[in-house]
């Protein structure tokens, strides 16, 4: 198996993007991405997005998007894992490359959420879970995470005040951050104080509907280090999948998937969670956040709440968690975030995160996690510098 | 999505008769029925039907709702755990939502769960009540 | 030997107050009250359905019915106003969900308030008639009431199911009469909400003539008076109109208390007089006769003679009884969360 390398970035800044298309957003940040690596051509693309098709009616979407691109006859093949697309797609490409099949792939992500009204982006989003045993009693996606919550709040003693810092912290974030969709900050207050969504989730507990797309190129060693510029080394990856059922799971206060793919990507890296130094991680929701940092196993069952509101998983902390705005302020296109997720790892492993947003001490280690539904599937990158 | 009226049928056993499939080997239930115990990979299961009481073991109040529940936001919705273990997901209703707690013991109760419009057809299933008697 | 082998009742827990009612339209609340015998009425919530309640009520009669398989069902009959499609019976859905499909035989009824006795004759007809060992009879109703009209106050929802059979039975059907002619007192004509009525005129002619026709008919035929019953039930559809053909047909208030729910349930229509059954069974000693005539506008009344068997003792208490799904653990609702339940507030698509 080779070694794989990320060698370039792109992003379109996300938000309510009425302007430009699905096609047009891709476009965006897959240029983006090439102009950045500084590459002649791609061998092949793998596209992340939930459903083009529920959302605006267009599957088919990898041939597509080669067209726009510019790359009639390009390989390519759209990844879908409900809120993981990006993730899988990113995986999918690394281990094109790592096989030996491809010098240089494309991971892509776009979702276009703001062409339906908001009750068929819920609709579509509630695809992830299971249609006929919780969505058809009439299960939201808030409302399985809440639950979730209500679990974890009970067992553990999390608090209101813990759900809030995690919001706040990452708006902290992202109000840094150039491509946010909600570039601003919030106090623990006025998110205790929102409109409740599903008990005890409110508004600024949740994710947003975002339009956005985002692009990495990865390639191998003789690529990379041929370009003459920033690169990152991919040494872990692992995937794991669980019950898309709550009902069904073995334990509603921890995500399965995520420890699964956790262990194998450090398994694979030949490392613990202790030499990981920093993460982007699927904060869909605050309390999912609270989880994953539990799941990887950076923080005791129970002990992550506590941390993050002492401030651990700041910027400045022992752990910087979302160092991005997390998908709480920079929003979440649903098949992009996993991929934007690998553009701050980047970002922060090569010192060139914007507006004082680097992570001082200038981290070696850096992982990502991105997951599907209420942690039906999860995918995790560990990347490290090139020195 | 519209249930097309297949795929509700469909569901019959497990939504009007609450059918669930008991494995052999491991004597663990599954709702709704599968054909692989996913512990043991074993396929000898029989068709059992699952008790209608158990005590509630997490739920929220959805206050948001999609369209065709609007008509009765805010309404609870729980994971119970039945006398026999298994556990499933249903709306808590006759009870006001915020008299819901982990730990309430509650049967289930056969109720209409949505509908397609006025023109198409009717869901029913099985909604969580508070025991009583 | 024919009768009922298994018997229960399904109830909503939401009920309104008249004063409730009367309040929105500025009617006046104790003499409706007092004129109706009537103080609060029994609400379907949105979930609730004629359905959804007569399957509970099924539930509840096989509960009773000494383990009784449904396979063994032979027919469903369920006899209601409000079935929730006009076309496919409620009968496909409670049988399916009781696991009495697929040899069976299902027809849904209607006829105004006597819709669910009538099931409930044929039911038994088929068991007489030896062509089946078991028949379900079901009488329910979630039945609406025009705003601001008189029947906004007693248009009430409930069920009562009973598993007729020849053997191992609660009570023995020992005489039935039909009684029926073209009356226009109360109806509803196809893809209106509400129904209509004559006013007074679903009184005399209507309600006691028809009442009147079936029971003296069935009392000629049985040989017997008032004073040979423990119970009778007539149909409810207030509190009122059941004690006054109860007496002047010669029975006592004694013998209607205990299946006389309307005061505090309403009308539940279909099941008005089947559930007021379900609550007399419930208080019954073996060798009691129980009298019941139903009444439905257009009209006609089904009568019954029912004498209660030893296997009364053994079952009343294998399922919830009707009084306590009459008075116990109730919530009450104002007029603005009743009229959500019951659609009558105009939505856009």
């Amino acid at each position: 198996m080779r070694t794989v390398y990320v060698i370039g970035i792109g992003m379109t800044k996300w938000g309510e993007v009425w302007r430009s298309s699905l096609r047009d957003m891709h476009t965006e940040a897959a240029r983006n991405a090439i102009n950045n690596a500084g590459v002649d051509h791609i061998d092949s693309m793998y596209v992340g997005c939930m459903s083009g098709g529920l959302f605006i009616g267009q599957e088919h979407l990898a041939s597509l998007l080669t067209d726009y691109l510019g790359m009639r006859g390009l390989p390519a093949t759209r990844v879908e894992s409900a809120c993981a697309s990006g993730g899988m797609a990113f995986r999918s490409a690394f281990i094109e490359v790592a096989s030996g099949i491809s010098d240089i792939v494309m991971a892509s992500g776009v979702e276009k959420m703001t062409d339906c009204t908001g009750d068929e982006a819920t609709q579509a989003l509630a695809t992830a879970a299971d249609q006929e045993y919780e969505v058809f009693h009439g299960a939201t996606f808030p409302g399985l995470y809440a639950m979730m919550a209500t679990a974890h709040m009970a067992r553990y003693g999390t608090t209101r005040e813990m759900l809030s810092a995690v919001s706040v912290k990452n708006h902290r974030n992202g109000a840094k951050n150039p491509f946010a969709q909600y570039p601003f900050t919030v106090t623990s207050e006025q998110v205790a104080n929102s409109v409740m969504i599903a008990d005890p989730l409110r508004i600024l507990d949740c994710s947003p509907i975002t339009d956005g797309a985002a692009a990495v190129l990865l390639a191998s060693e003789e690529v990379a280090k041929n370009l003459g510029k920033p690169i990152i080394k991919i040494i872990g990856m692992g995937v794991g999948t669980d019950t898309i059922a709550l009902a069904q799971r073995d334990d509603l206060t921890t995500i399965k998937s995520t420890t699964l793919a956790t262990q194998k990507a450090l398994a694979m890296a030949n490392k613990s969670i202790r030499d990981i130094q920093f993460a982007e991680v699927h904060d869909c929701f605050s309390i999912a956040e609270i989880m994953v940092a539990e799941s990887i196993g950076k923080f005791a069952p129970g002990a992550a709440g506590p941390a993050i509101l002492a401030g651990e998983t700041a910027l400045e902390g022992t752990f910087p968690m979302n160092p991005s705005g997390g998908l709480k302020s920079k929003g979440h296109p649903v098949g992009a975030t996993g991929v934007a997720q690998v553009v701050e790892v980047y970002k922060q492993l090569t010192g060139q995160a914007e507006n004082g947003r680097q992570i001082p001490g200038s981290p070696k280690i850096g992982m990502t996690q991105n997951m599907g539904g209420s942690g039906g599937s999860s995918v995790v990158h560990i990347m490290e510098v090139v020195s | 999505m519209t249930m097309f009226s297949s795929r509700n049928w469909r569901e019959y056993a497990h939504r009007y008769r609450l059918e669930a499939s008991r494995f052999a080997k491991s004597g663990q239930t599954y709702y709704p029925k599968r054909l692989v115990d996913p512990d043991t990979g074993d396929n000898g299961q029989e068709t059992v039907n699952l008790p209608m009481e158990g005590t509630i073991v997490t739920f929220t109040v959805i206050r948001v709702a999609p369209n065709q529940w609007s008509d009765i936001a805010p309404y609870a919705l729980a994971i119970a755990e039945l006398t026999d273990g298994t556990r499933i997901m249903a709306q808590v209703t006759d009870c006001d939502v915020d008299d819901v707690k982990i730990g309430m013991e509650v049967r289930l109760e056969f109720r209409r769960i949505q509908s397609e419009g006025h023109s198409g057809v009717i869901s029913y299933g099985h909604k969580f009540v508070p025991k009583w008697y | 030997m024919t009768g009922i082998v298994g018997y229960g009742a399904h109830l909503p827990r939401h009920r309104i107050k008249v004063e409730e009612i009367a309040k929105v339209w500025g009617t006046d609340a104790p003499s409706y009250k007092k004129g109706l015998m009537l103080r609060e009425k029994s609400v379907p919530p949105p979930d609730m359905d004629t359905i959804t309640l007569s399957v509970e009520a099924a539930r509840n009669a096989l509960r009773r019915s000494g383990g009784v398989n449904p396979v063994d069902i032979g027919a469903i009959y369920i006899g209601s106003e409000s079935h929730p499609y006009a076309v496919k019976p409620s009968g496909t859905t409670v049988a399916e969900a009781i696991g009495a499909i697929p040899n069976i035989h299902c027809a849904d009824f209607e006829f105004a308030c006597k819709a669910g006795s009538e099931a409930m004759f044929v039911a038994m007809s088929h068991v007489k008639a030896g062509e089946m060992k078991y028949a379900l009879a079901i009488a329910g109703d979630t039945s609406q009431g025009a705003p601001s009209d008189a029947l906004e106050f007693s248009a009430a929802a409930g069920a009562a199911a009973f598993l007729m059979g020849a053997e191992n039975l609660v009570a023995e059907c020992l005489y039935t009469h039909s009684y029926m002619t073209d009356t226009p007192d109360f109806w509803r004509r196809e893809h209106e909400f509400y129904p209509q009525h004559g006013g007074r005129f679903t009184g005399e002619e209507a309600y006691f003539a028809h009442t009147k026709g079936a029971s003296n008919a069935i009392l000629e035929k049985a040989g017997m008076t008032p004073k040979d019953f423990k119970y009778a039930v007539f149909h409810q559809p207030n509190g009122k109109f059941p004690q006054r053909v109860a007496f002047e047909l010669g029975f006592t208030q004694e013998q209607i208390d205990p299946g006389w729910l309307s005061p505090t349930l309403g009308n539940t229509y279909s099941g008005a007089s089947p559930i007021g059954l379900t609550a007399s069974l419930d208080v019954a000693e073996p060798g009691d006769l129980i009298f019941m005539c139903s009444y439905g506008s257009g009209a006609g009344s089904d009568a019954f003679i029912w004498k209660v068997t030893d296997r009364i003792n053994e079952v009343r208490n294998l399922a919830v009884r009707t009084r306590q799904l009459l008075s116990e653990n109730l919530i009450y609702i104002e007029y603005g969360t009743y009229a959500k339940f019951r659609h009558k507030i105009l939505k856009n698509g």
